[in-house]
């Protein structure tokens, strides 16, 4: 049995439907299915649909459809979901922990409480999970790591954050694309560009990709930046393990 | 030769702008667009463009731009600004027009517009438009992620805008006679979606306390000081979900940020409430230093004055009139913009 959502207005222009409020990847199977099911219902006055972790978000134009009209429409669609199996790519991405570049790698050890190279061998342990993308151009919501990162956000978030920056906060890790206002704690740095007009789509990752990271030198990580701004830093997907008969 | 606009000077931020591109948040693309669709509509529609073309947004301080081109028709709406033109060489003492106003211009003249007073944007619209290729659906300029308008970032001196038009066709001037761009004394919000996550003091000390505009803000967001708004024991972090534009986040700091057009599309401080649609074009006018108050109401009041604020601009193409000059206000023109002696020149 689904949880029922919770519709909560963000004004006269968005409706959120609300699955839950934690990080829970049956949560975010019904945000995806929902979101499906909505895109394939095309209502009218219905401006565009965004998944996230734990609701959907109904952009819609007040003139052409009322809040309570657009209630009704969503209301049959939410009955019996099932949350939508994501099959994505794989990706190893080179990340760069020197101190340099990793401004809060210190700061991090010492809130959980291990060193410094104990949270780089966890966080380049996990497989990430890209839950969703969103904030800025071609940025990924990656969850799968262990308690020990539920940190909350900075309270004072930075004004610039580099593009490249991997950074945590609440068990849940973002790469930056590009140089921009944040509150996650960096970690690291990744030379690959995440969002790039040539490409389609540009963005490089997509919900439901796996990412490890994999811990790259200063020096390493100066060469592939060199590569990647001279558009040579081709990074593709590794290619999916095909499961063997009967293992 | 490719009909242009050449920047002689970019003023503040002028960037290109149209109603923003939409259909892209679920990659993390924000919407960006006119922080004033307002006048940006009235800019274009007194050149006879579609209303939502794109159109340089200017920034506090106007660009100088000299037509590159057989000739072309401008018209700018939104903060007052001083607009002169100025003759090809600038030879003698060129003329001030007004705002709200459409006018021809030949090749070689120059348009310097000034510092703008009332509103920190206004608009520049182009009969025809500018011959910029839209990304991703649309021509608005996206700085922080370098995408869209004229090479994704604010105008530079030296720059070449092109245009769709080699020439404007010859025909009346326009004005609109009045532009209601109204500046309410409280911003009305829609509380939510994150109420929960603050205590009733912190609500209460959003609607009844005034906050000044931060100089810290930008086309993402309006930073706002003032009391700090407190959090209940859910706290100041959620689970990150979708932003709707006019959101108002609190961080941990308790200092609201209202959410504008370059916003991100996902974020994760709570929202303590949403300003309504009709309202966010008061928002994109305040300057640094202005002050803000709040008043609730009700998700149906804020779709009446959506309906209204369309009914509006459906009527702003009938309210364009022929220009008519006044020859007493000209004269009183003449005389504030100390052209004198210009004219005891013309006498020698």
């Amino acid at each position: 049995m689904n949880p029922e959502p919770r519709y909560l207005h963000s004004g006269d222009t968005a409706l959120v439907v609300e699955f839950g409020e934690q990080i829970d990847a049956r949560v975010s199977g019904l945000v995806l299915a929902l979101a499906q099911r909505v895109a394939d219902a095309a209502i009218a006055g219905v401006v565009e649909l965004v998944p996230t972790f734990r609701s959907l978000m109904v952009h819609y134009d007040p003139v052409r459809l009322g809040h309570a009209d657009l209630k009704g429409r969503l209301a049959p669609l939410v009955l019996g979901l099932q949350a939508a199996e994501l099959a994505g790519r794989r990706w190893r991405i080179p990340a760069c922990y020197d101190e340099s570049l990793g401004l809060d790698l210190a700061d991090v050890a010492g809130r959980i409480g291990v060193s410094p190279n104990e949270v780089i061998e966890q966080h380049s342990a996990a497989t990430l999970h890209v839950y969703m993308m969103g904030f800025l151009p071609g940025l990924p919501y990656l969850g799968g790591l262990p308690p020990e990162f539920g940190l909350p956000r900075r309270e004072n978030p930075r004004i610039k954050v580099p593009a490249g920056s991997i950074a945590v906060a609440m068990a849940m890790t973002v790469i930056y694309p590009l140089e921009s206002p944040g509150g996650w704690h960096i970690l690291a740095r990744t030379p690959v560009p995440l969002w790039d007009m040539r490409r389609d789509p540009p963005a490089l990752f997509a919900a439901g990709d796996k990412i490890v990271f994999e811990p790259v030198s200063l020096a390493e990580y100066e060469a592939l930046l060199a590569r990647a701004a001279a558009g040579d830093l081709d990074l593709a997907p590794e290619v999916q393990p095909t499961r063997e008969p009967g293992a | 030769m490719t009909a242009a606009l050449r920047v002689l000077a970019p003023g503040l931020m002028t960037t290109l702008q149209d109603l923003g591109r939409t259909g892209y948040q679920h990659l993390g693309v924000p919407v960006s667009g006119a922080l004033d669709h307002v006048s940006l509509r009235a800019a274009n529609l007194l050149v006879g463009n579609p209303a939502g073309l794109g159109a340089l947004e200017i920034a506090y301080q106007g660009p100088t731009l000299r037509v590159e081109a057989d000739s072309v028709r401008i018209a700018v709406a939104g903060g007052r600004a001083p607009v002169d033109i100025l003759p090809m060489d600038n030879g003698g003492n060129g003329r001030r027009i007004a705002t709200l106003e459409s006018m021809y211009l030949e090749r070689g003249e120059t348009i310097r517009i000034g510092a703008l007073t009332g509103s920190s944007v206004a608009y520049l619209a182009v009969e025809g438009g500018f011959a910029i290729a839209p990304v991703l659906g649309s021509q608005s300029t996206l700085t922080r992620g370098a995408i869209g308008g004229f090479e994704g970032r604010a105008l530079k001196a030296g720059d070449l805008i092109p245009l769709r038009r080699d020439a404007a066709p010859e025909r009346e001037e326009v004005m609109l006679p009045s532009l209601d761009l109204p500046s309410p004394a409280r911003i009305r919000v829609v509380l939510g979606p994150q109420g929960d996550h603050f205590t009733q003091g912190g609500i209460r000390t959003l609607l009844e306390s005034a906050y000044t505009v931060s100089q810290a803000s930008d086309r993402m967001g309006m930073r706002l000081t003032g009391p700090p708004l407190e959090h209940s024991s859910k706290g100041s972090n959620i689970v990150s979900d979708g932003i709707a534009p006019g959101s108002i986040q609190v961080p941990g700091n308790g200092l609201p940020i209202i959410l504008l057009a370059d916003r991100q599309t996902t974020g994760g401080y709570p929202k303590i409430a949403t300003v309504i649609s009709a309202d966010i074009p008061a928002l994109g006018r305040m300057t640094p230093g202005s002050k803000v108050a709040f008043e609730a109401v009700g998700v149906e009041a804020a779709e009446a004055a959506a309906r209204e604020l369309a009914v509006m601009l459906a009527a702003m193409s009938g309210e364009i009139v022929p220009l008519r000059r006044q020859p007493s206000i000209d004269l009183a023109r003449l005389l504030a913009e100390n052209l004198v002696s210009g004219m005891v020149d013309a006498r020698e």
